[in-house]
C-alpha cells in the first residue's frame, strides 16, 4: 500500500454547516443511485433474470398447449385470451423476488452502511423497486414476444400493446409494495418467498387468467369476479385484442392504487422501524 | 465536494463542542432482557484514537453501533460534536464514517462501482464520484484490483476498500469496529499505519477492539469494557501500569507445590498471581522484567522445580483477569462476582471453575449484530 497523502486536512467537525435533514431533490437523486445499483447487480448476475426470461417462455408455451384445444377447441383461438393471463400472471410472479431480495439485501452488511450515510431513509427501499420494474419489463417484452412466434395476432395493435405493458408493470409494481412489506416483516428470505407464494397463488390462479369464470363453481366465480387480478386481466385483453380501454382498466389501476396506499406506509413504517 | 465539506464558518449547532468528538453518558441498550450495553460512559477528544478493548460480546459492536445512528439508545445521551444522536441523526451522519463487518461494501459490485456508489449517495457528481473513487483506490493502493469481484479480494483488500469507501466524504469522526481482526501481521501493521495516517490529518478515531497490543499501539486512551459496562478508563500508561507491563507464567514440575510457589511470587513481584484451573500454572503480572532472576533464584532456594516459563505481552484475558478479577470466558465467575459483590471471591471462583463459556460469549455477540 503506497503511503497515504490525506494532509489536505480535514475540516474538524464543529466547523461544519449541517442541516439535519434532507430534501426532495436529493431524496430522489439518492433513489436513482440506489436503483443503478440495482441494475449494476443485475449485469453482474445474469442469472437472477431467469424467471424473468425462462419462465415466460415455459409457461407460455405450456399453458398454451395443455390447456388451448381443451378451453378454446384450438391453440390459436386460445391465444387471445391466454397471452394477456399469462402476461399477468407471470410479471405478478416475478415481483415476488423484490421482496426476497430486499429481505437478503437487509441482512448484509452494506444496508448497514447506507443507514449510517445522510441519505434519504427510503432510498434504498425506492431504488430496488425502481430497478425491478426493469425485470418485469423483460418479462413483458419476453411473453409478448413468446406469443408471436406461437402465432399471436393482436388485433389492437402497437398502442394497444404498448398500453398493456404499461398497465402491467404499473400494476406489477403496486403489487410488490405488498411482498416488500413481508421483506420487511420476514424472518429470512426463504420465509418471504414462502409467504409471499401463499398470497401469490390464489391471486393470480383464482382469476380469468386461464379459463373463462363462467365455468367455475359460483362461490369461486364470486372470487374470481371480484378479484383485482381479474380485472387486470380483462384490461389487458381490451388493451391488446381491441385496442380499447374500458373499466376494468380502470378497477385495475384504482386496486393498484389502493395496494400502494395501504402497503407503501406500512412497508415504509417497517422499513423505518429496522433502519 | 463542496456540498459535502462546508466552508469553515461558525457551526450552526446548539451546543458546538471543539474539545469532545464523542460525549456519552450512561448508555444502554437492551436486547430483550439482556443489558447488551448497561451504562456505558466514552468522551473522546476531537483528534485522538480512542479504544474500546473488550472481549466478544462485551456491547463494543452495540456502543458504537448506538454513536452511529444505527441502533436506538434505550437509555442515556450521546453527542458527537455537539449534536445530539437522537434528536440529529442526519447530521451526524454527515460527521461519521463507520467501518466494520456489518457496515461493509455491497459484494455484487466492483470496488470502484461501490466508491462511485457511495460517492454519488454523498452528493458528488458522476465525474467527481469516478476522480474521489480513483482517488481513493490509489491511496489504498488498490487500483489494479479496482475492476476485480470483490470476492478475490483478500480480508486485507476488503478492509482497505470498507475504510475507503468510509473516507469519501472525509469525516472528522470515523468508527471503526474490530479493524483488523482475523487479518495476517503484516496486513495489520499496513492497517495500523493507515489510521495513524487518518489521525494526523485531522480525524477522531474510535476503535474497538479484541488486542490488547492494538489498543497500545494505536490508542490514546483506552476503555475496558465488559458485559456492557466500562470496567477501566484511562491512558494505556494509566491502564498498563494497573496491570504490569508484561505477564509472567510459570508451570510447575510439582502441582502440589502450588500454593508456595504462588505466595513467593506475590511476595517477590508484589502483585496478584492467580493459578489456573488445572492447577499447575501461574499467571501474575510484571513491572520490570528483569524481577524475573530475583523470582527464579528465590524459587530455588525454596526448591521449588519449574517445568516452564514464559514472560509474555499481557493479553485481553489477563487484562480482565486483573480488571474485574474474572476471566473473558468465565461466566459462572462473573456471577459469582455479582453475588459476592467483591472482585477478591470472583478471582478465588475463576481460578476454580474451568473455562467453558466462550460459546455463550460468542453466541451473545452473535445476537447482538443480528438485533
Amino acid at each position: 500500500m503506497t503511503s497515504l497523502t490525506l494532509r489536505p486536512t480535514i475540516t474538524p467537525g464543529v466547523d461544519r454547516e449541517l442541516k439535519n435533514h434532507v430534501t426532495f431533490k436529493q431524496g430522489v437523486s439518492n433513489a436513482l443511485s440506489m436503483a443503478g445499483r440495482g441494475l449494476i447487480k443485475v449485469r453482474r448476475t445474469p442469472e437472477q433474470l431467469f424467471d424473468v426470461t425462462l419462465q415466460p417462455i415455459i409457461f407460455t408455451v405450456m399453458f398454451t398447449y395443455i390447456f388451448g384445444g381443451a378451453i378454446s377447441g384450438s391453440v390459436a383461438n386460445y391465444l387471445p385470451l391466454i397471452i394477456p393471463g399469462i402476461l399477468v400472471q407471470t410479471v405478478i410472479t416475478t415481483s415476488v423476488v423484490t421482496g426476497v431480495q430486499l429481505r437478503e439485501d437487509m441482512d448484509k452488511g452494506v444496508f448497514d452502511r447506507f443507514k449510517s450515510l445522510p441519505i434519504a431513509r427510503i432510498a434504498p427501499l425506492a431504488g430496488a423497486l425502481l430497478a425491478d420494474t426493469l425485470r418485469y419489463a423483460i418479462a413483458t417484452t419476453i411473453t409478448f414476444i413468446t406469443g408471436f412466434i406461437m402465432g399471436y395476432r393482436p388485433a389492437g395493435g402497437i398502442w394497444g400493446i404498448l398500453g398493456a405493458a404499461v398497465l402491467v408493470i404499473a400494476c406489477s409494481w403496486a403489487i410488490s409494495w405488498i411482498w416488500a412489506f413481508f421483506g420487511m416483516i420476514g424472518r429470512s428470505a426463504s420465509s418471504v418467498q414462502g409467504i409471499s407464494m401463499m398470497i401469490l397463488f390464489p391471486l393470480t390462479f383464482l382469476s380469468n387468467a386461464f379459463v373463462p369464470a363462467n365455468t367455475m363453481p359460483s362461490w369461486l366465480e364470486w372470487f374470481v369476479n371480484i378479484n383485482p387480478v381479474s380485472y387486470l386481466v380483462t384490461a389487458v385483453r381490451d388493451l391488446t385484442n381491441n385496442g380499447t380501454v374500458g373499466f376494468d382498466a380502470l378497477w385495475a389501476i384504482v386496486g393498484a392504487a389502493a395496494v400502494v396506499a395501504v402497503f407503501a406506509p406500512l412497508t415504509v413504517r417497517a422499513y423505518m422501524r429496522k433502519a | 465536494m463542496t456540498s459535502l465539506i462546508a466552508p469553515p464558518l461558525a457551526a450552526t449547532a446548539a451546543t458546538p463542542n471543539r474539545d469532545w468528538a464523542v460525549e456519552a453518558h450512561g448508555l444502554v441498550k437492551l436486547f430483550g432482557a439482556n443489558r447488551a450495553v448497561d451504562g456505558v460512559d466514552l468522551q473522546v477528544q476531537a483528534g485522538t484514537v480512542y479504544g474500546v478493548l473488550g472481549p466478544n460480546g462485551a456491547g463494543k459492536t452495540t456502543t458504537i453501533r448506538m454513536l452511529a445512528t444505527l441502533l436506538k439508545l434505550d437509555g442515556g445521551e450521546a453527542t458527537i460534536f455537539g449534536h445530539d444522536v437522537r434528536r440529529e441523526p442526519q447530521i451526524i451522519r454527515q460527521l461519521i464514517g463507520v467501518t466494520g463487518q456489518y457496515a461493509s461494501v455491497d459484494e455484487n459490485l466492483s470496488a470502484t462501482e461501490n466508491l462511485v456508489l457511495f460517492s454519488r449517495l454523498l452528493g458528488l457528481t458522476r465525474k467527481q464520484a469516478r476522480a474521489k473513487s480513483a482517488e481513493l483506490l490509489e491511496q489504498f493502493g488498490l487500483t489494479e484490483a479496482a475492476k476485480r469481484p470483490l470476492k478475490n479480494f483478500s480480508g486485507g483488500m476488503r478492509r482497505r476498500l470498507d475504510l475507503a469507501a468510509s473516507l469519501i466524504a472525509q469525516p472528522p469522526l470515523i468508527f471503526l469496529d474490530e479493524p483488523t481482526t482475523g487479518l495476517d501481521p503484516r496486513t495489520r501493521a499496513q492497517m495500523w499505519e493507515t489510521i495513524r495516517d487518518l489521525v494526523s490529518s485531522g480525524s477522531t478515531v474510535l476503535l474497538t477492539t479484541q488486542y490488547l497490543d492494538e489498543a497500545d499501539q494505536l490508542a490514546d486512551r483506552i476503555a475496558v469494557i465488559d458485559r456492557g459496562t466500562v470496567v477501566a478508563e484511562g491512558t494505556t500508561d494509566e491502564l498498563k501500569s494497573s496491570i504490569g507491563s508484561s505477564s509472567l507464567q510459570v508451570r510447575l514440575t510439582d502441582p502440589k507445590e502450588v500454593e508456595s510457589a504462588r505466595e513467593v511470587i506475590e511476595r517477590v513481584l508484589g502483585a496478584t498471581a492467580v493459578v489456573s484451573p488445572e492447577g499447575s500454572r501461574i499467571t501474575a503480572p510484571m513491572e520490570h522484567v528483569s524481577a524475573v532472576t530475583d523470582l527464579l533464584v528465590v524459587l530455588r532456594e525454596r526448591g521449588i522445580e519449574l517445568s516452564e516459563i514464559s514472560v509474555q505481552k499481557p493479553t485481553l484475558d489477563e487484562v480482565f483477569l486483573s480488571l474485574t478479577g474474572h476471566s473473558v470466558s468465565d461466566e459462572e465467575a462473573q456471577d459469582a462476582a455479582a453475588a459476592a459483590g467483591s472482585n477478591d471471591a470472583a478471582s478465588g471462583a475463576s481460578a476454580n471453575t474451568p473455562t467453558v463459556s466462550a460459546a455463550d460469549a460468542a453466541a451473545a455477540d452473535f445476537e447482538s449484530q443480528k438485533a
